[in-house]
């Protein structure tokens, strides 16, 4: 019974607090970890929220959006939203995999999905240097940049997650089919960035065609 | 006395156990810990460092106000105090230290966890708080933000750039801070109760955090995006809220309240759920309503959601919204009517117990009903029109921010201290503080209504003459305010090493933090306790729990 307090610098899972006698009913719960992360997330989406709220906002003041010489190009976003979304059937593959202990087809479903997602953010940067006006040319621009930016930021937090998981991966029995909360973890924030870009495409680049 | 008559961290007597943990040592508390009581306490105790400094500035703005001229502070200066006062009491005072320093010490305790969810991400939230604040602190160094708390462009924009970006970064600290605290809190409060209590035997406390942290998540990352777009229009030069160029103030405005209205309910709702602990314990009665009460805080969460309009009344609304939201402002009183009653309901016919926690829980009510009233006023578009950007508004919300908030957080510290020291504060000295701080809020904070109802604008270091008697009386009540805190500070810091033990339970309280040792055990309890009776069973034949000490103190009278 005293185990659960000797140790205290362990976090409180279910091996800490089980000793205890009425303790056990714990381990039926799911990892809080997901539910945290998931927790976040709707943190998150709240904040693209205030940004397609506010292009919205701007959109309706305006008397013609986007205006004339700031219009987007549609050809390589729209490879790269299929790169983006097919990135998260990849991705789940690989959690598949995880689940049925094949670390192999794991790490190999995860690099792909790595892979996807740096073409993505690639294909980004050359929309970026290709379309002839900046951060500061007028409102829309703005918005534009501000906004894929953002999610820019948010997919390239997520490869640093996916990589930060084939990092780790390396070591020999880290994760396993009862091991693989973190795999899981990267897995629910690539389909939330996915989720997002989805939203963002259809405003900025499916809308402005109206 | 020597410390060997003190034995508070002694751990109970248990033959044949091995070796207990030992307490946390002076310096920890300075240290990245991740035990929810440390991070409590730290929290505390830096955000009432704030709140010194924050109270400083306030002192020095009455000063400025003792004469209608501008003769105390160069008015530049008056206008980073201004800004900067409202911005360290709320984000660095009151959300801090209710939310952070509270909710970590107590939830834990209260549903018989051995720590928050996440301890790590805990700490981690409360580190954010001191760079936050260094950050503000060093604004001054560039002239300080001018635009107030709300920082409304154009003005936010045109005014201090360095400061008022230096401003922005610090909020968006503060603010990530809350949302990780925020999620600890819902997950910890909904997985992490001991198997033997239902979601509706915990402590109305935890009701009130789930509430707040629900409004936290939703609210501040819209903040978070407008104080972004702010920061990139004043340094890189975009245009969201340059009308000139296509950008929209109001925009700014409905970004800033959909995040600072919901603030408002984060300050009080961890507050009436101290509230809700508070009056029963010294009423010996059950908590009149508990589901009404429970219950009501979601209803505050969810309606405080959608009033944020009431702020921008005269910011060209049109008609329908002022309708709409007049009608959804006036909604929020009814669940808020709800706990007052709730309280008094519990007060009525109880056995009271006059303690310094009680005295300032009586003193919420009144302060509280009074400023809630006048917000029900201002909550009407016609009224807020006459009344808007005038020293009604400050007199409205210091008496449900000071009176409200702050008295409560007083009432929470006289209540748990005990719990988090090993011993009691001084009683006396806590009528002293309780007799300055009631006198002295009201003197400072009552006739700034009639300012206001006379047309006296906020945010100035200088005004018409005719307003000289009564701002002087203000005055006279914020030296009194400031005299205040002396008590407790001085009490404060003699009672943590000398003052009277105060055993396990001083107060004869129900909810299981009362359970443990004080201060308690780092994991909270050697084995975790079992429920056997509801939070609020006082005065019931089945709650009388075993080793109840003496109540503590001079606190029972007639």
């Amino acid at each position: 019974m005293q185990g659960s307090i000797a140790d205290s610098s362990q976090p409180i899972t279910e091996a800490t607090i089980a000793p205890t006698a009425i303790a056990h009913a714990h381990e039926a719960h799911p990892d809080f970890r997901v539910w945290g992360l998931l927790t976040f997330l709707i943190s998150e989406s709240l904040m693209f929220g205030g940004l397609f709220v506010t292009y919205l906002f701007l959109r309706g003041e305006a008397a013609v959006w986007p205006p004339e010489g700031t219009e987007v190009e549609l050809l390589l976003p729209t490879i790269n939203t299929i790169i983006l979304v097919s990135s998260s059937f990849v991705i789940h593959l690989g959690d598949t995999a995880i689940k049925k202990n094949d670390l192999a087809g794991m790490r190999r479903w995860y690099w792909v999905t790595a892979l996807m997602g740096a073409t993505f953010l690639g294909g980004q940067a050359y929309e970026y240097y290709t379309l002839g006006y900046g951060l500061t040319t007028n409102i829309f621009s703005n918005c534009f940049y501000v906004m894929t930016g953002f999610h820019g930021l948010h997919v390239f937090i997520g490869l640093l997650l996916i990589l930060g998981v084939l990092w780790r991966s390396r070591r020999s029995g880290h994760y396993g089919s009862h091991h693989h909360v973190g795999i899981e973890m990267a897995e629910i924030y690539w389909h939330f960035v996915d989720i997002i870009w989805i939203v963002l495409f259809s405003l900025i680049y499916i809308l402005t065609l109206f | 006395m020597t410390p060997a008559q003190l034995p508070v961290n002694t751990p109970l007597a248990d033959p044949g156990a091995s070796p207990p943990p030992q307490g946390w040592k002076w310096y920890d508390y300075f240290t990245f810990n991740v035990d929810h009581k440390v991070i409590g306490i730290q929290y505390l105790v830096t955000s009432f460092f704030f709140y010194l400094i924050g109270g400083a500035m306030a002192v020095a703005m009455r000063t400025e106000l003792a004469t209608p001229d501008s003769d105390f502070i160069d008015p530049t200066l008056y206008n980073a105090f201004m800004t900067n006062h409202g911005t360290i009491m709320i984000f660095l005072w009151i959300v801090p230290s209710a939310i952070g320093g509270f909710g970590n010490f107590l939830v834990p305790l209260m549903i018989g966890a051995r720590d928050m969810a996440f301890p790590k991400l805990n700490a981690i939230a409360f580190w954010l708080n001191p760079p936050a604040g260094a950050l503000l602190m060093a604004s001054f160094f560039f002239g300080g933000a001018q635009s107030g708390w709300t920082s409304y462009p154009p003005l936010s924009e045109i005014t201090a750039n360095v400061a008022q970006s230096m401003w922005i970064l610090a909020i968006v600290m503060v603010g990530t801070s809350s949302i990780l605290g925020a999620l600890n809190f819902v997950i910890t409060i909904l997985f992490m109760r001991i198997p033997s209590m239902r979601l509706d035997q915990s402590p109305l406390f935890c009701w009130a955090m789930l509430a707040t942290s629900l409004l936290a998540l939703l609210s501040t990352p819209v903040l978070a995006i407008g104080l972004l777009l702010l920061l990139f229009d004043i340094n890189f030069g975009t245009s969201f809220f340059k009308p000139d160029a296509g950008g929209n103030v109001v925009l700014y405005q409905h970004l800033f309240w959909f995040y600072s209205h919901p603030a408002v309910y984060l300050m009080i709702l961890p507050i009436f759920g101290i509230m809700s602990e508070v009056f029963p314990v010294y009423s010996r009665k059950p908590i009149f309503g508990y589901k009404a009460i429970a219950y009501s805080s979601m209803a505050i969460c969810l309606v405080g959601l959608f009033v944020w309009v009431h702020h921008m009344f005269t910011s060209g609304t049109p008609p329908w919204m002022r309708l709409f939201f007049t009608i959804s402002t006036l909604i929020v009183g009814i669940p808020t009517g709800v706990k007052i009653f709730g309280w008094v309901a519990t007060m009525w016919g109880g056995k009271i117990r006059y303690t310094t926690s009680m005295l300032f829980a009586i003193g919420f009510l009144t302060m509280f009903v009074f400023g809630g009233m006048t917000g029900v006023t201002m909550g009407t578009a016609p009224v807020d029109i006459h009344v808007h950007d005038t020293y009604y508004v400050v007199g409205h919300f210091h008496y449900v921010l000071f009176g409200g908030s702050v008295f409560g957080l007083y009432a929470g510290i006289y209540h748990w201290f005990p719990k988090m020291t090993g011993r009691l504060l001084n009683e006396p000295l806590g009528w002293v503080h309780f007799a300055l701080t009631f006198i002295g809020s009201n003197l400072t904070f009552l006739p700034m209504h009639q300012l206001g109802l006379q047309g006296m604008p906020r945010r100035v270091a200088m005004y018409d003459p005719q307003f000289t008697s009564v701002n002087q009386l203000c005055t006279i009540g914020a030296f009194i305010l400031a005299a205040s805190v002396i008590p407790f500070t001085i009490n404060v810091v003699w009672s943590w090493s000398r003052g009277a033990v105060a055993g396990d339970n001083p107060w004869r309280a129900l909810t299981l933090e009362w359970t443990t040792s004080s201060p308690p055990l780092i994991e909270n309890w050697e084995v975790l306790p079992v429920l056997t009776h509801g939070p609020y069973d006082y005065g019931l034949n089945n709650s009388s729990p075993e080793n109840l000490e003496p109540v503590a103190g001079s606190t029972s009278p007639s």
